[in-house]
């Protein structure tokens, strides 16, 4: 609890990550530490293959590290069960992928609507949440458009409403912008800074665009699994 | 959690109806083919029921010859006497009433009309044994019989042939070269259990019979006594008590084996039931048989299903479903799938058992426990058959199943 008083939403402390074993045994994260507070608005860059998406996955609960710590709301992730990270997702985490990953045949309002679902909220309840996250991200009228109806913009803000409805502590998105032309990257990054400082939102992302990054108030670095520059301490120090 | 998990299997099977239905049809099939063989079961069932109980309840027929098994024929036999009635009223107290039969086919004739129809002659007390009762004048009484008067009641077949729209009483048909007098209609019976028409009979005293109709060689002949035991008396009893008089009678030795037969309606009853069972018991194997390769239908379409929603899967699985909850969901999508086959299967044997029990002229007996188990099962079929597939899609690694193509 002092950790989050003390403005630390998450901490990693030496967390590596190897996938597979023996001869094929290839280490994606060779050791990695740093801190982000509440309220901050992160950027994470670095070549193909430096473990920007393996971090991801980890503070996202969705993989647990192979060694260290990550401390998360003041849990230690690394030692929960499959169900309780489930949990931890459901009720503070909220997701945008890079591949939209909506689901097909389904309307915006249902895509919205499904993380509410699963938190057992009523009909009525939930279809007001999501319209709301719906007119958040500029898609009032298009509620009742599925995946295949929408431009590849509007998907990706419909995953981003999916991913807000919730309200959630920490939002993650990897390469949010990675589908997209420069005109509708910025509109989403601006989406991206007013739920950063409207809402509150903890906003981390991945992106190899560096005119994205900017819109960031702290870039981090990924370099071959470790984490080379960190541009908080230039401001801090 | 369960309706929203109802509410997304149905979604996911309307936008596959076709599939579905296709997925389904062992089920449909399977659930079509028990509920028919027992609604059809049941009729034939609640028809021989029927039939023995027109016979007359609580009776014992007696016949020359031995039982018949398969294949043995029953090899000649002394015929009864008319005593043989008497005796076994006199030594029998259990049996209420008795009468002999003889019949001999003929054909008749009244006016231009014509028929060929057994001929049946017998005592008085025919309608109580048989459990007759009738719809014009009387039968036949003692007088008569004493008396060997050409009198005769016909079976309601035959006087819809002979009088198409008048009444028989006071006219006389010919056979054989008698001018009987019909004095009585039976009530109709319908096909006997055995698929004979009973109201295709003529009835005339037994005296009379022997004397005009039979022939020179079994003038004093009684072809089958049929016996009428007292309300609340043993037939086995009866059965056992008519054996033993019959063999003294017949003057057969301790090691000789009976030459004629006793059988209670029951065990007619019996016999005709359990042809009915194997039947049942055939065709529902065959069914069982239809509903596993339903159930395996399902399985394949469910793992078909879950590869291609792996994304799905693990869009759920991030954004906070339980393992136990995507588990449910495909679970409730299988019960769904097996249950609307079940619903599909029902409705056609409702369908089906109604045309052929119109066809092969037995009740509908519907019989909603029945209906109740196949859907029950079918739904079961889904839990069993859907759980490997569902469980699969639950342990899904998140991150693999969103990177999946
Ligand atoms: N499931 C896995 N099994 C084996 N190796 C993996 C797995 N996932 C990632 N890796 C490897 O780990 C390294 C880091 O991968 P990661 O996806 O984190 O890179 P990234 O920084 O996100 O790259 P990109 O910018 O291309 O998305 C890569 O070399 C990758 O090949
Ligand atoms: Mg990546």
């Amino acid at each position: 609890m002092s950790e989050r008083l003390s403005g630390s939403l998450i901490s990693l402390r030496g967390v590596t990550k190897t996938y597979g074993s023996g001869q094929a045994a290839f280490q994606a994260l060779k050791g990695i530490d740093f801190d982000i507070a509440a309220g901050e608005f992160v950027a994470v860059m670095g070549p193909s293959g430096s473990g920007k998406s393996t971090v991801m996955n980890i503070l996202g609960c969705l993989d647990v590290p192979t060694s260290g710590e990550y401390i998360f709301l003041g849990e230690h992730v690394e030692s929960l069960s499959r169900d309780q990270r489930a949990l931890l997702r459901r009720h503070y985490l909220g997701f945008v992928f890079q591949g939209f990953n909506l689901l097909a045949r389904t309307t915006a309002l249902e895509n919205v609507e499904l993380p509410l679902l699963y938190r057992g909220l009523p009909l009525a309840e939930r279809h007001a949440k999501a319209r709301a996250a719906l007119a958040l991200v500029g898609l009032t009228g298009w509620e009742h458009h599925t995946p295949a109806e929408l431009s590849g913009g509007q998907q990706q803000r419909v995953a981003i409403a999916r991913a807000i409805v919730t309200q959630p502590t920490l939002l993650l998105a990897d390469e949010p912008t990675g589908n997209l032309d420069s005109e509708r990257g910025a509109e989403i990054m601006a989406l991206l800074t007013g739920l950063n400082r409207e809402h509150g939102i903890t906003v981390l992302m991945v992106t190899h665009e560096a005119d994205m990054a900017a819109y960031a108030s702290r870039t981090l670095r990924f370099v071959d699994g470790v984490v080379g520059h960190d541009t908080s301490y230039v401001g801090a120090d | 959690m369960i309706w929203n998990a109802l509410l997304l299997a149905l979604r996911e099977i309307r936008r596959n109806l076709m599939r579905a239905s296709l997925t389904v049809l062992g089920i449909v099939i399977g659930v079509a083919a028990v509920i028919t063989m027992v609604t059809l079961g049941n009729g034939a069932t609640a028809q021989i029921t029927a039939q023995v109980a027109s016979l007359g309840s609580n009776l014992v027929i007696v016949r020359p010859g031995q039982r018949m098994s398969p294949g043995q024929a029953a090899g000649w036999a002394p015929a009864f006497k008319e005593d043989d009635i008497t005796a076994i009223l006199e030594a029998v107290p259990a049996v209420r009433s008795a009468t002999g039969t003889a019949q001999r086919g003929s054909s008749l004739s009244y006016l231009a009309e014509n028929t060929y129809t057994p001929v049946i002659g017998t005592t008085p007390s025919y309608p109580e044994v048989g459990n007759w009762s009738l719809t014009e004048g009387r039968f036949f009484h003692d007088g008569e019989q004493r008396a060997g008067r050409a009198v005769c009641v016909l079976g309601e077949s035959v006087r819809k042939t002979l009088f198409a729209g008048t009444s028989p009483l006071g006219e006389k048909i010919r056979f054989r070269g008698v001018a009987c007098e019909v004095i009585g209609v039976l009530a109709p019976k319908g096909q006997s259990a055995m698929g004979q028409d009973q109201d295709d009979v003529v009835l005339m005293p037994l005296k009379a019979y022997q004397r005009r109709v039979a022939g020179r060689r079994s003038r004093q002949d009684v072809g089958t006594l049929m016996l009428s035991v007292r309300d609340g008396m043993s037939t086995e009893k009866v059965v056992k008590e008519v054996t033993e008089l019959m063999r003294e009678r017949r003057n057969l030795a301790p090691n000789e084996s009976d030459n004629f037969s006793v059988f209670d309606t029951k065990q007619i009853a019996d016999a005709l039931s359990s042809t009915t069972r194997i039947l049942t018991a055939l065709l529902g194997a065959v069914a069982a048989v239809s509903l596993l390769v339903g159930g395996i239908g399902i399985m394949n379409i469910m793992l078909v299903s879950v590869t291609e929603r792996t994304r799905e899967i693990g869009t759920r699985l991030a954004i906070g479903a339980l393992e136990s909850e995507v588990l449910l969901q495909f679970l409730v999508e299988a019960v769904a799938l097996s249950s609307f086959g079940g619903l599909l299967g029902i409705a056609l044997a409702l369908i089906a058992s109604f045309g052929l029990t119109s066809a092969m002229n037995l009740p509908f007996v519907l019989d909603l426990n029945i209906m109740l188990l196949a859907f029950i099962v079918s739904a079961s079929i889904g839990v069993l058959f859907g759980f490997v597939p569902a469980r699969r899609a639950a342990r899904l690694d998140p991150i693999e199943a969103l990177r999946h193509e």
